[in-house]
Order: C-alpha cells, then sequence, then structure tokens
C-alpha cells in the first residue's frame, strides 16, 4: 500500500524490515543458547571424560596362587623367630608359586616376566598373614594377591575394542598366562581399598590418596583455624568500628586487591617468608595452611562483611538502646545474626582452599611422601598436588588414579558447597 | 618440650587466669555488697586478667623465637676456627647445617672434631636458651598476674579496657591484609633486586632468549643462562589471548541470554551448572587440558594435515578460555542486572526489538562494567598456573603460532621454584622477578578493573 | 488516667524567671550569623525538678546544622510530647538524650545536657552506664530474634543487676507485667519474641526497656508502625508507666501527644518553637508556627 504521493508510511517501512529485524533477533538467541550449550557441554564433557577414565581405579585386580610356606625357601631356621619372620624372603614364595603353575616360561627373561605378574608388595601381605596365622608356616594355602599394575590394566580392558593395545607394556607371554588365569578362575576384580588406605607409591597398584588426603585436611584445618576467626574479626572492625579515613581505605584496597592476586604469588610470600625467612621446613601442611590462610582472607572479609551489613540496624538499636557496649551488640546480636552468611562464604573459600595447588607446590608440598602425615608438623602433600604428581607419571595405571583421585577430590568440593547452599536456604533469616 | 608444648601450656595456664579474675571479681563483689557494686560484669574482670597475662607473654615467647636461633648460631660462629670463618657466606651456611644436624642426630662417621664440639656447645646452648625461656615466661606472668590481682577492685573499669583491647585486636586483624600485601612485596622485590644485580634489568626486559637452565652449577653465578623474559611475556600474552577470545563472548552472551530472555527456571537451573565450571579445581582443567584435550587437537590438526605440538599454546588456552567462562558471565549479569529497567523500557517503547536494546541500550549503558570485568579476567588468565604448568610447555618459543608449545611466567616461575633449591643462584632469583612482574602486571588490572566497575555502579546508584 | 500534676505547677514560676534570664545571654549561630537564643523558644521550657536539663543544644551532620540552640528540661515523672512537621529534628534531639547519635559518625553535638548532675556529653562519660538509665523504645518493633524471655532477660543481664536466676525470672514477669503483656505471653516465654503481634512486640521492646529499670525512657514514635487498637494499649501504658519513669515521647500524632503527655514541645526546622503545658499548646498556642501546626496549615 502506498500513499498518494508514492512513498511508503511509517507503518510500512516497519512493516518491510521488520522480517530482517527479527531474522536478527533470532540469530542474536541463538548465539545466546550456543553460548549457554557450549559451557554446559564443555561440563559435560569434562565429568565424563574423568569419571570413564578414572572409574576402573576403584577396582584392583587379584591373582590366585597356592602358596607353600616353606621355611626354608624363605630362610628361616627358627619359627618362632619374630626377627626371623619378618624380614625373611616372602618373594621366593610367590616365584616359586607362579613357577610351579607355568612351568613353561624357562629362562631368565621370561622368568622375570612371570614374576612381574604380581606386585611386588604382595610379599608384604604374605608376611602379615603369617604374622596373623603363625600356623600357616609348612602348609600351602590358596592366597589372593595384588596383580601387577600392568596385569590389572590388561584385566580391566581386555574385552575393550582390540585395536586399544595400550598393553604394549605386557608381553604376549604374559597375556598367555594372565589369559590361563582367567580361566582358571583365578583372577578377580575387587573393591580397591588400597587407593582409600595407603599413602603415595611409586607403583600404581600400591598407591592410594589418603595420604595426601589427610595432608588436605591438616592443610584445611590450619586454614580454617587461622583465616575464619581473623576473616570474621577484619570484617567486624570494617563494619562496625572502622572510622571512615584514608587507613580503612587503604586496608580496604588492599583486601580486594589481594582477592585478585594470583595465587601463585601467594606461594611466592610463603616462600620467601615461612621457609625463606623464619626458616620453618618445607612440605609441611603448617605452612601450607598458613599460605592458604593469607590466600583465602580476603574472600572470607568479603563474604563476611556482606553478611554483617545484612544484618538490620533496628537489632543495633535495641541493644544500644538497652545499654549493651559495641562489644556486647557485636558478640550477643550482630555476630549469631551474621553467622549463617559468614559461614556459607567461609565454606566457599575453604572449598577454594582446598582445590589449590600452585601456593603448595611453592612451599614444596610435592615431595614425594609414602608416610601418611599425623601432625600438621609431618611433611606432607596434597590432594590437588598428588593429582598434579600422578598425572606427570606415563603408567595408564597412575592416569586411571589420576582421574579417580579428582572424582574424590570433586566430590569433595561438591559437598562442601551443597553444604554452603544448604546453611544458607536453612538458617537464612529473611528480614 | 618445644615452642608448640610452652605454647600450648602457655595457654592453658592463660585460660585458666579467666577463671582466676572472675573469681576475684565475685570476692571483690562480696566484700563490697554484691555483684551490683561491681563496675563490670565478673566475666570482663575474667578477660582483662587473661588479657593483662597472656599480651606480655605472647609477647616474649614469639620474641624468643625469632631471636634465639639467629642468637645461639652467631655465639656457635664465634667459636669456629678462624679458617672456617674465612670461609664465604654460603659455605659457612652450609657448615652451620652440618653442626645443627650433627646436634640433632648425632655424630656421623667422619665428622671434624671442631664439629662435633660446636654441635655439643649448640646442643647446650639450645637447652639452656629453653630452660631460661620457661623460667623468663613463668616469673612474667606471675607478676603480672600478682600486680593484677592487687590492684583490681570493684572500681576497676574491667569492660571498658577489655573492649579496648578487643578494638586493637580487631584493628590487628583487619591490617593482616596489609601486612600480606607489604610480605608479598619486599618477598619479591628483595629477591628481585639480588636477580637485577647479577643480570641487568634491560636483559630481562627486553632479551629476547630464555634459558635458565644453563646455569649447570650454583656457582657460576650469573656466567650462564640467558634471562631475557620477551619469551615468556608473548607465551603468556598467547595462551591469554586465546582463553580470552573463548571465554569472553561465550560468558558475555550466556549472562546477556540468561538475565535478558531466559525464563526463571531455567535460569535458576543453568546458572549453578555454570557456576560449577568455576569451583572446578585448576588442577583438574590442567589435567583435562594435557590428558584430553591437547592429544585430541593434536590428532584433529593431524587429520587435517597441520603438525600440532602435543602441548600447544591452543590447548591450555582452550581450556583455561572454559575456565573463564563462568568468571565473565556472572561479573557481566551482575553489570547486566545492574542497568536501570528504565532505560530498557525507553527503548521497547520506541518499538524497539529485544536483541536491538539489548545491543544499542543495554550493552553500551553496561560497557564500562563490563570492560572492567573483562580486565579481571584477563589478570586471572594471566596469574593462572595449574593449566598451564601441565598443558603447556616448557621451552622459550618466541612464536605467534597456537599451534606451537610455547612457555608463560607462571610455569617458569613453578620450574624453577619447585624442589629444593639454592636461595642465591639467578636462577632461583629469576623466578622472584618474574614474580615481581607477575604482581605488578596483575596489580595493575586489578586495580583498574575494581576502579572501572566502581565507577560505573555508583553511576547508577 | 491519673496524672501527675505537682511537678508541672510547680514549673510555672520558675519557667518566668528562667525564660529572662536566658534571653540576657545571646549565642552566636555558627552556620548563618544570626544571634539565637533560649528567647526564640516562647512558654516554658524549665521544670522545677529536672530530671534532663538540656542546655542551648546543637547538633550537626557533617556541615549541615540539624538542631539550633534547643533548651528544654524534662521534669521528674513528667511525660514530654516532641511534635512538629517530619524532617523538624525531633528525633535527632531525642536520640542526644542517650546518646544513640554516637552511632552516626558525622554527628556532632554541642552545648550541655545533663541528667541530674551527669554530664551526658562528658568525653570521659561512657555510654553504657548513661544508656542503663536512659532506655530507648523505637519507632519500629525490634526485638532481638530470641526468645521473650531473652528479651526482656538481655539488659538485666549485661548490667549483672540480679544474683540468682529466681532474681532474674521475678524481673522478667514484673517486667513484662507492667508492660501489660504477662497475662499474653506468660505460657510462651521461650518462644521467639518475633512471633507476636506488631502490638506485642512493642511492647515487649517496652518491657525489655523497663527491665533494666532505667530513670528516663525516651520513646520514638512508638506507635507509628501500629494499628489503633495497639496505638491505644501503649498510650495506656505510658500513662501507667509515667508514675516512675520520666518520659520523652516523640510523635507525629497530635492526638497523641494530647492524650499522654503533661507538656508538649513543637519543633520546627530544628527550632524548638514552643514549649507548654499540654491543655495550653492545643488550646491556646503563643507562636503563630505552633498554632499554624496544631490547626493543620501544615504538617
Amino acid at each position: 500500500m502506498t500513499n498518494s504521493n508514492g512513498t511508503l508510511s511509517t507503518a510500512e517501512k516497519v512493516n518491510k524490515s521488520l522480517q530482517k529485524r527479527y531474522r536478527a533477533e533470532k540469530r542474536f538467541r541463538a548465539y545466546g543458547i550456543s553460548a549457554i550449550a557450549f559451557g554446559l557441554l564443555c561440563l559435560v564433557v569434562l565429568f565424563t571424560d574423568i569419571i570413564s577414565k578414572g572409574h576402573s581405579a576403584f577396582f584392583q585386580t587379584y591373582v590366585k596362587l597356592d602358596i607353600t610356606f616353606d621355611p626354608t625357601e624363605m630362610g628361616v631356621d627358627d619359627p618362632t623367630d619374630a626377627n626371623q619372620l619378618a624380614t625373611a624372603d616372602y618373594d621366593s614364595l610367590i616365584r616359586n608359586a607362579l613357577k610351579e603353575q607355568f612351568p613353561e616360561a624357562s629362562g631368565r627373561r621370561d622368568r622375570r616376566a612371570l614374576y612381574a605378574v604380581v606386585s611386588n608388595g604382595a610379599a608384604f601381605t604374605l608376611r602379615e598373614q603369617l604374622k596373623e596365622n603363625p600356623q600357616l608356616l609348612n602348609q600351602t594355602v590358596p592366597m589372593w594377591m595384588l596383580a601387577d599394575d600392568d596385569i590389572d590394566t590388561y584385566v580391566k580392558h581386555r574385552d575393550d575394542a582390540q585395536g586399544d593395545t595400550f598393553a604394549g607394556r605386557i608381553s604376549e607371554k604374559q597375556m598367555g598366562w594372565v589369559d590361563t588365569l582367567i580361566d582358571n578362575n583365578q583372577v578377580e576384580s575387587r573393591f580397591n581399598t588400597t587407593f582409600f588406605t595407603s599413602g603415595d607409591s611409586r607403583e600404581p597398584e600400591q598407591a592410594g590418596i589418603l595420604g595426601a588426603l589427610v595432608g588436605s585436611l591438616l592443610t584445611l584445618v590450619v586454614t580454617i583455624l587461622l583465616s575464619f576467626p581473623i576473616g570474621v574479626a577484619a570484617a567486624v572492625y570494617l563494619e562496625e568500628y572502622a572510622p571512615q579515613n584514608k587507613f580503612t581505605d587503604f586496608i580496604e584496597v588492599n583486601i580486594n586487591n589481594l582477592a585478585a592476586v594470583p595465587s601463585i604469588i601467594f606461594g611466592l610470600l610463603g616462600l620467601a617468608i615461612f621457609i625463606g625467612f623464619f626458616e620453618m621446613q618445607r612440605s609441611l601442611p603448617l605452612v601450607g595452611g598458613l599460605v592458604l590462610t593469607l590466600m583465602t582472607l580476603p574472600t572470607i572479609i568479603i563474604s563476611s562483611r556482606a553478611a554483617i551489613k545484612a544484618v538490620p540496624p533496628s537489632v543495633r538499636d535495641a541493644a544500644l538502646g538497652l545499654g549493651a557496649s559495641k562489644m556486647q551488640m557485636v558478640l550477643h546480636h550482630v555476630l549469631p545474626l551474621a553467622m549463617p552468611g559468614m559461614l556459607t562464604g567461609a565454606i566457599i573459600g575453604f572449598a577454594q582452599a582446598l582445590g589449590e595447588t600452585a601456593p603448595l607446590l611453592m612451599i614444596g608440598m610435592v615431595a614425594f611422601v609414602v608416610d601418611i602425615p599425623g601432625a600438621i608438623t609431618d611433611p606432607a602433600t596434597a590432594l590437588p598436588v598428588q593429582i598434579f604428581l600422578w598425572s606427570d607419571s606415563p603408567e595408564r595405571a597412575f592416569v586411571e588414579r589420576t582421574s579417580a583421585a579428582i572424582m574424590v577430590l570433586l566430590a569433595f568440593l561438591i559437598s562442601m558447597n551443597t553444604l554452603a547452599i544448604w546453611l544458607r536456604r536453612r538458617l537464612e533469616r529473611r528480614w | 618440650m618445644d615452642f608448640s608444648q610452652i605454647f600450648m601450656v602457655m595457654a592453658a595456664t592463660i585460660a585458666m587466669t579467666f577463671f582466676l579474675g572472675r573469681y576475684r571479681a565475685l570476692k571483690l563483689g562480696q566484700a563490697t555488697g554484691g555483684r551490683k557494686s561491681l563496675n563490670s560484669l565478673p566475666t570482663y574482670y575474667g578477660s582483662l586478667m587473661a588479657m593483662w597475662c597472656g599480651i606480655p607473654c605472647f609477647i616474649l615467647l614469639a620474641l624468643w623465637m625469632m631471636f634465639d636461633d639467629v642468637i645461639i648460631s652467631q655465639a656457635i660462629m664465634q667459636e669456629l676456627p678462624q679458617a672456617v670463618l674465612e670461609l664465604p657466606t654460603n659455605e659457612r651456611g652450609l657448615i652451620f647445617n652440618m653442626i645443627s644436624n650433627t646436634a640433632e642426630n648425632g655424630a656421623r662417621a667422619g665428622a671434624e672434631p671442631y664439629m662435633v664440639a660446636a654441635a655439643e656447645r649448640l646442643q647446650s646452648l639450645r637447652e639452656t636458651s629453653q630452660l631460661t625461656l620457661i623460667a623468663c615466661l613463668a616469673s612474667l606472668f606471675l607478676v603480672i598476674m600478682l600486680v593484677v590481682w592487687a590492684k583490681m577492685s570493684a572500681k576497676t573499669r574491667a569492660r571498658s579496657q577489655v573492649e579496648k583491647g578487643f578494638k586493637w585486636l580487631l584493628l590487628i586483624c583487619a591490617s593482616i591484609a596489609i601486612f600480606t600485601t607489604a610480605g608479598i612485596v619486599f618477598s619479591v622485590l628483595f629477591e628481585s633486586i639480588r636477580f637485577f644485580q647479577s643480570v641487568p634489568l634491560t636483559e630481562f626486559l627486553f632479551g629476547l632468549e630464555w634459558s635458565p637452565q644453563m646455569a649447570i652449577r650454583s656457582d657460576q653465578v650469573g656466567g650462564s643462562g640467558a634471562f631475557g623474559a620477551v619469551p615468556l611475556f608473548a607465551g603468556t600474552l598467547l595462551i591469554s589471548a586465546i582463553a580470552m577470545v573463548i571465554a569472553v563472548p561465550a560468558g558475555l552472551m550466556a549472562a546477556i541470554y540468561l538475565s535478558e530472555y531466559a525464563r526463571p527456571a531455567v535460569r535458576s537451573a543453568v546458572k549453578p551448572l555454570l557456576e560449577v565450571l568455576a569451583g572446578i579445581p585448576t588442577v583438574v582443567y590442567g589435567f583435562f587440558a594435557a590428558l584430553t584435550v591437547a592429544p585430541f587437537i593434536r590428532d584433529t590438526g593431524g587429520l587435517i594435515g597441520l603438525s600440532v605440538s602435543s602441548e600447544s599454546a591452543l590447548a591450555a588456552g582452550l581450556v583455561m578460555g572454559i575456565m573463564i567462562i563462568p568468571f565473565v558471565s556472572s561479573l557481566s549479569d551482575d553489570v547486566i542486572n545492574a542497568v536501570p529497567q528504565s532505560l530498557r523500557d525507553g527503548a521497547y517503547g520506541l518499538g524497539a526489538t529485544r536483541s536491538e536494546t539489548i545491543k544499542q541500550v543495554v550493552i553500551p549503558a553496561a560497557l564500562p562494567g563490563i570492560v572492567g570485568g573483562i580486565l579481571l579476567a584477563v589478570s586471572r588468565a594471566i596469574g593462572e598456573t595449574m593449566i598451564v604448568v601441565m598443558a603447556a610447555g616448557l621451552a622459550a618459543n618466541l612464536t605467534a603460532n597456537p599451534l606451537e608449545s610455547v612457555t608463560t611466567v607462571t610455569v617458569q616461575i613453578v620450574t624453577l621454584l619447585v624442589g629444593d633449591q639454592e636461595f642465591n643462584s639467578p636462577k632461583t632469583l629469576s623466578a622472584f622477578a618474574l614474580g615481581l612482574m607477575l604482581f605488578t602486571i596483575t596489580l595493575v588490572l586489578n586495580y583498574v578493573a575494581l576502579l572501572v566497575v566502581k565507577k560505573y555502579r555508583e553511576q547508577y546508584e | 488516667m491519673q496524672v501527675v500534676n505537682t511537678p508541672i505547677q510547680e514549673n510555672e514560676k520558675l519557667n518566668a524567671k528562667s525564660d529572662k534570664v536566658a534571653r540576657e545571654k545571646p549565642k552566636t549561630d555558627p552556620i548563618n550569623g544570626s544571634h539565637a537564643n533560649v528567647g526564640e523558644t516562647v512558654g516554658k521550657p524549665f521544670a522545677k525538678h529536672p530530671k534532663m536539663t538540656m542546655r542551648n543544644v546543637d547538633v550537626f551532620y557533617g556541615d549541615k546544622q540539624a538542631i539550633y540552640d534547643v533548651s528544654l528540661d524534662i521534669g521528674k515523672h513528667e511525660v514530654v510530647a516532641m511534635i512538629g512537621p517530619s524532617g523538624c529534628g525531633k528525633s535527632t534531639f531525642l536520640r542526644c538524650l542517650n546518646r544513640m547519635n554516637d552511632t552516626i559518625d558525622i554527628c556532632k553535638v554541642k552545648g550541655e545536657i545533663k541528667l541530674e548532675e551527669l554530664d551526658v556529653y562528658h568525653p570521659k562519660q561512657d555510654v553504657v552506664p548513661l544508656r542503663a538509665r536512659v532506655g530507648m523504645v523505637f519507632q519500629k518493633p525490634n526485638p532481638f530474634p530470641k526468645s521473650i524471655y531473652d528479651n526482656v532477660a538481655y539488659g538485666p543481664r549485661i548490667h549483672g543487676l540480679f544474683e540468682r536466676k529466681t532474681d532474674l525470672d521475678e524481673i522478667v514477669e514484673n517486667s513484662l507485667r507492667r508492660a501489660s503483656l504477662w497475662e499474653e505471653v506468660k505460657d510462651r516465654l521461650h518462644s521467639p519474641g518475633t512471633g507476636l503481634s506488631g502490638g506485642q512486640q512493642q511492647r515487649l521492646c517496652i518491657a525489655r526497656t523497663i527491665a533494666v529499670s532505667p530513670e528516663v525512657i525516651l520513646m520514638d514514635e512508638p506507635c507509628s508502625a501500629l494499628d489503633p487498637i495497639a496505638t491505644a494499649k501503649i498510650e495506656e501504658l505510658i500513662a501507667e508507666l509515667s508514675k516512675k519513669f520520666t518520659i520523652a515521647i516523640v510523635t507525629h500524632s497530635m492526638q497523641q501527644a494530647a492524650r499522654v503527655s503533661h507538656r508538649t514541645a513543637y519543633f520546627h526546622m530544628g527550632k524548638l518553637v514552643e514549649v507548654n503545658d499540654t491543655k495550653r499548646v492545643f488550646t491556646n498556642p503563643q507562636h503563630k508556627l505552633t498554632e499554624a501546626y496544631i490547626t493543620g496549615r501544615f504538617g
């Protein structure tokens, strides 16, 4: 439709361009949806990747062998001597059992390949068994023994597509032996308790996360005990006491900047101050906790301030009007009311600290620590650092253990965050 | 008994003085006619007593802990043979460490006699020091406690004194932020200055070659190794740029969709899910980058005939970008929500479509805030460590090709400092110089970003 | 409703005299330089047995002056109402009396405020014992999010006003009775105070205040958030309380001032324009501004 003089009316002009505009609208919307889809896809890929790599680490292959506790083989002449039993040669028992089952393996190379089927940690199991049941001596009993990590990997992935030959680490012969063992029902997959009950090890099948987990928890305890009270105190000062002056502004600028300083810088600080200047030892959860405290403080202060701000002024008036002093007002009224909010913020901060790696590398918590730390002054490593260490190892078995350790770490973080959310929903007060 | 035990015993004793002070106040109250005659509640008298006894004792303990090692080692050093005294500083330090080890673990075979003697002397000095400390603490504590006990009366303004102490305690806690910043500045600055004494600043800032590993032995001071940090800066920038190319569009569009289009139900479901990405530890991203993304990119590149390094900048940058998406999206979300509804209504009133309103009104209005958020994200990308340590390379290549391997400032800091290092070699010190650069750059970025965001917020308040 | 007449009658002579005395010492207004003095206040600002005396009080918020040269007495067992258009400074003035203004950093008070012989703004004066003697009830009921019992017991606890638990129980019961809330809450003393109705909450706040046995109670528009029935109850309560306490009440309702107070002070733009016996203020105001306000020409 045109006007009498041939020009388009506004409505017509608009209508003409409308289709194009709506197409632009749709495109724009699609960008938004694809951005979100991309983010969610990454999340899904990340989780499936980790779970598919790591779920097999929760199971461990065991091999059943008939072990003869032969004192002469073990080099024991006095079975009552505990010392002799402790230092006896248990490896030879396993070797004999293997030799007996697979007599065809002759020659040094084959023998060695055969012996490698069982983990070199299996001897310890035998020793413990004998210690518990001394009457086992001179008897032949079937025993389940930890398989070597390569064998474990082979057993776990035997049914996968044939092309997957990462098993280059084990020979045709070994595969044959393992297949025989499987056919004889001498191979079993059990829940991997070792993974949760032992410290680090060079041998994947003997490596566990307990040491790192305890190290992480000790570090976290130090962090919580220091950063929460200090953070809350700082927040109370800034919200309730601080006069409006340059010094207060300076404190605030510092806190806001520290919140965004890269974590590795805190590691440098820890290295230079705690280890360089105060001459503390490396690798201690104490030092790790101190560094993480400094790193977490800004987060805690900022969230605590928000929680304190949310306490209505009428409560303060009421307390002051009754003649409560400022300290009484803070301790009796403001803090209890702000506590849920402060805890929520703090837990999220602690979750960050638990997942933090870089500053711990700087202060030497990357050491290879086999023992499970018992105090904050024992050398230790932390779970994220353990993940970092294992991820460098070439063995396939370490890849699955790394993924499993990540799953444990994520489980901790997710439960901490869930706790924070639950706390907020449960205790949040609406004013 | 070591320091931690002394500390525990002291803390317990001082906790007891609280009850002592409270008891004293109740007695005073009884003498003068009931609790009401007291200036403050009895608990304040208890706190006052604990405060007075605690502070001096803790200060004494802290000072002792700081200085006793220094004083004792000085004393030991003076008694060493002349020949040892003339050795250079770090060798004397080594000898002192040996003496200290001997004192703790017993003499090893072949130890020199003067060392064994010094070790014995060290041991005895340490014991004396500890006994003296315990005696000093105990007498200080007793004297103060008796004085406070005697001076306490019903009129003592216990509450106001305790409140003053409380306020000071809070102030000290708040000042820790300042001490931390100062600690960072001093620790990186001092070591950096020592580094720049052996390597000129200009070489560090403008040199094109970085190979600190060439310093094979620590006594070859500064003689070898190249400390030109340009390749590191370039690598950091390359990886950060890749990360931002991923994170900014995705984060921004996600924020726009969530705040302008999505229904509340979708928003409340998707937002926390995206935030899960932000809560995943960086070491997990690093593992993902090194073991999944990097091989994937390498293989895909191989398929189309590109040679891709297995430690390509692309893999690290891509994963870093994914990590930063929720960071950008939540910052932009805040900023977009702060744009007043009236501005949007103005555009809708003229018949603008939603996307036109967003593109022409909301984004321009929110731009300063978004820029501030992006600056914060850049500072995060630059300072990110674990992803690049695990997925980026070690070799300092000066290249702009994202398929090649580059290294970054943080990677070098970690490689130079992990494990036992000599504190004095330029190789170790260069890590602090890199740390100084990193700190300065992120500080400036953060400061500017916070300033921009603050200005922006004030505009709409 | 029983009104205590004595203090007011005694005030009459005193005010006639002191008006003149006050006029003789002019005071420079720091802001506009004009001479302001007590004489600008018409009526009877002084009392013969003053509980609180305020002389030449100026209040500043930063550079802004909120109160100009106010002098006023509050007699023992007297109820003084402060009225005036909103923003006239009546609440600010009230909050000076127990230094609640201290919580605002930029607030500065000049002049002299005395509680009997005690200099309220003496630099060494601790606010805690002061506020135990001068209690306050606020505009919005603000019970602590604790039980009813703990709300009332809070003051006695922080001031150490009892020896045994039974004493505290007694204080709580008496205070709740005096605030005529006891019958309504005696069976649920341990349920949260925030669960009460608005009027009950305000009476709980009053009970909480009188549990400390203050000498003066300041009330800052205590009924503004309440419905008419609750308001009537509180007003009744104020009359009852005036037998034992000295009360200063800020209200935006002239009817309320007329019902509860002995004397009424009219504030305008930070100045105390007129103070007089309540009856006189409402029947025969002496200042034009007061008259204009009373007759509803602004407010």
